[in-house]
């Protein structure tokens, strides 16, 4: 172990080492360091100017010669061959010692870890509910409101998010969708209600453990454009309190497919792949929770399907994903439930489940040519229990059971002589649910 | 190394990764010292040996108070750009999601305007005293070479420069435009002169005892502007533009 510390500090020092290979960085160094600078002080200011200035150069020779026999580097090539000579515990990787460290030495535990870390520790979470961490859902929200002075952001919303799903939150807007995840991801405190986030109760004192388990990507990805795709990468890692962040820096840029971009300038990026940066530094804490705030917005087709791609990925890998969209495709193709909001909670719940909860049961009919008589055909069926002509000239039949009427209806048309084109279940998109839900009503709202 | 220190580590470094790939800043931190230098320089350099001593100490005086202008102009404008810059940018938000505590942020931002400022301001001392001691008359080099004076620009930069920053991060924390609060910060940081300006009027003589005992004041000055900023520093104020408590007093909550 001792080896290790040695190699690993040499490996610092070769890393570290500036102008001309000076970098007294033990204890040691710096004494000689601060008797070097007294020295030659002194004997500017207290000695006779020639002696004193002779004096000087003495001293600062001396400490020149000390500090680089300390480090600089003569030592890199040292710690290289070291290395080289070293067994399998220390195998050289690019030149590079590669030192057995112990993971926490490096900070790499999961967030998790450290929080129940921290908790075991302090009890600080001791009045978070007992079930909540071990319980399905992630996200328990109950009647939070957020009021901005007179301005309601949202109100009386309450819903649950269960782990590992992919929760839509939908809503027109100004709807509160951004103020909710804000909320959610402690930037702004509630004016009323609860909520758990992640298992531990949003209040400010826990404000910091719940953003080690989460992370949030913002509508614009707000990178450092001055910086590498890695150098932004590295900050935030820093942010997360991991020292030696390169693996799961490496691991990220896999995830979105970056790695041969990673030493490239933000700002020469396009905005598909800046989004992609966005992602993968929100999956550099191996987050419990992503908020994704419109991450397609002003995406391509091909980029948006990528984005597509990762948020599937992380279903799959059990991430919890919070998708804040107003694209109702989107939300149709990846979210197992949605929520709609317009300031309050206007449903939550599974897509199909919605539609059923919402429209009635149908049949679609479309026929080679109008049925003589629709109405005496259609109240015949006992199953039927209305019918109307669609924009298209085509029958929509409102049944109770599409299973007992969809037989009978075609039965009838048979009897009847008409020529059928098709005839199948009515369908509602979720733009239909949407649209019912929000309707007129989608132009008011703040936030 | 702990992971506070860690996080306030990654902001210093992301700072001057930002401040390498700005020139403007380089140029800015380059210039105005050496104009502070190389003015008095030029007079010191013209003074003889049959100087009056009361010239002799008016000049030093003068130029080692515009060695001190240095710690405490330079950082204002960078420490009022640290908060409102990162909103202006879109960073801030991002930012404020990661568990970075405000503290830690601000220390981090502060230190990341303090070092480099103190670092040229020692750079630019170093270069006059020993200009001085090679090229200026004996009376010169004997009047700036006296610990007292080495003593006041060691503590006192780094103060002076902390001091500056502090109230710079205020302002940045607090405006809602990056141009007023860099105007805004450079005139809130020049009362810090004050010190320096009543070193160089000989209203007081800085021996070494009076120099450590107004740094120590300088210190606890700015160790309580770091947790004054730190309360500033609102959050939700900074992502929407209104502070929670105010949103809370008017939705009387």
């Amino acid at each position: 172990m001792r080896h290790e510390s040695a190699v690993a500090k040499r490996q610092w020092f070769a890393r570290r080492r500036i102008g001309f290979g000076v970098r007294p960085t033990t204890w040691q160094g710096w004494l000689i360091t601060a008797i070097a600078v007294a020295g030659a002080v002194g004997a500017l200011v207290g000695v006779k100017k020639t002696t004193g200035d002779v004096l000087f150069v003495g001293v600062v020779g001396l400490y020149l010669a000390l500090a680089y026999r300390l480090g600089g580097t003569k030592k890199l090539v040292d710690a290289t061959a070291r290395g080289a000579e070293s067994d399998n515990e220390h195998a050289l990787e690019n030149g590079v010692a590669k030192v057995s460290v112990p993971p926490a030495m490096y900070g790499s535990q999961s967030p998790r870890e450290i929080a129940e870390a921290i908790m075991s520790h302090t009890g600080k979470f001791a009045d978070a509910p007992e079930d909540a961490v071990t319980s399905d859902s992630v996200i328990v929200v109950n009647h939070l409101t957020k009021q901005f002075g007179q301005r309601v952001a949202f109100e009386d919303v309450s819903f649950s998010v269960r782990r590992g799903e992919v929760f839509g939150f939908l809503g027109p807007n100004g709807a509160g969708k951004t103020s909710t995840v804000r909320t959610l991801s402690t930037l702004v405190t509630p004016t009323s209600g609860t909520a758990e986030v992640a298992g531990i109760a949003l209040a400010g004192k826990h404000d910091i453990e719940i953003r080690q388990r989460i992370a949030v990507m913002t509508e614009v990805p707000g990178l450092y454009l001055r910086l590498s795709v890695t150098e932004n990468l590295v900050f935030f890692a820093g942010l997360y309190g991991y020292r030696d962040a390169q693996p799961r820096i490496d691991r990220a840029l896999e995830a979105v497919n970056l790695t041969s971009r990673a030493s490239d300038l933000c700002g020469n990026l396009s905005k598909g792949l800046r989004q992609r940066v966005g992602l993968a530094r929100a999956l550099l804490n191996d987050p419990e929770i992503v908020f994704l705030d419109e991450p397609t917005a002003g995406l391509d087709p091909v980029a948006s399907l990528e984005v597509h791609n990762l948020i599937i990925a992380l279903r799959d890998k059990g991430v919890t994903v919070f998708l804040t969209t107003h694209r109702l495709d989107e939300a149709e193709k990846l979210c197992d439930r949605v929520a709609i909001l317009n300031t309050t909670l206007r449903t939550v719940g599974r897509i199909d489940e919605l539609r059923q909860r919402m429209f009635q049961k149908s049949i679609l009919v479309a026929t080679s040519a109008p049925l003589a008589n629709p109405e005496g055909l259609f109240a015949s069926i006992e199953s039927v229990a209305s019918w109307s002509i669609d924009d298209t000239g085509g029958y929509v039949l409102t049944v109770s059971d599409v299973r007992v009427a969809a037989p009978a209806i075609t039965r009838a048309l048979v009897a009847a002589g008409a020529d059928v084109l098709s005839l199948a279940e009515g369908h509602h998109s979720l733009e239909e649910v949407y649209l019912e839900l929000v309707g007129a009503a989608g132009k008011g709202g703040t936030q | 190394m702990n992971q506070s220190a860690i996080r306030i580590r990654a902001v210093m470094r992301k700072e001057f990764q930002e401040y390498r790939r700005n020139r403007f800043i380089i140029y800015t931190m380059g210039t105005l010292p050496l104009i502070f230098t190389a003015l008095p320089v030029i007079s010191l350099f013209s003074i003889s040996n049959t100087a009056s001593p009361s010239l002799v100490r008016t000049q030093v005086a003068i130029t080692l108070l515009l060695l001190l202008v240095i710690p405490v102009v330079l950082p204002a404008t960078i420490a009022a750009y640290s908060v409102i810059g990162e909103r202006d940018q879109g960073t801030l938000e991002p930012l404020l999601t990661t568990p970075i505590s405000r503290e830690e942020f601000l220390l981090g931002k502060s230190l990341a305007a303090t070092i480099p400022t103190v670092g040229v301001a020692y750079v630019f001392f170093i270069v006059l005293v020993v200009a001085i001691r090679i090229g200026a008359s004996s009376v010169v080099a004997h009047a700036v070479w006296q610990p007292s004076w080495f003593l006041a620009e060691l503590l006192f930069a780094p103060l002076l420069a902390a001091w500056s920053v502090w109230v710079g991060t205020a302002i940045s924390a607090r405006s809602s435009d990056v141009r007023v609060a860099q105007q805004l910060g450079t005139l809130a940081s020049l009362p810090a002169l004050v010190l320096p300006l009543l070193m160089s009027l000989q209203v007081f003589k800085p021996t070494a005892t009076v120099a450590v005992v107004i740094a120590v004041a300088l210190a606890v000055i700015d160790v309580g502007a770091w947790r004054i900023v730190a309360k500033m520093f609102d959050r939700e104020r900074l992502i929407t533009g209104a502070s929670a408590v105010t949103m809370r007093a008017e939705a009387g909550t």
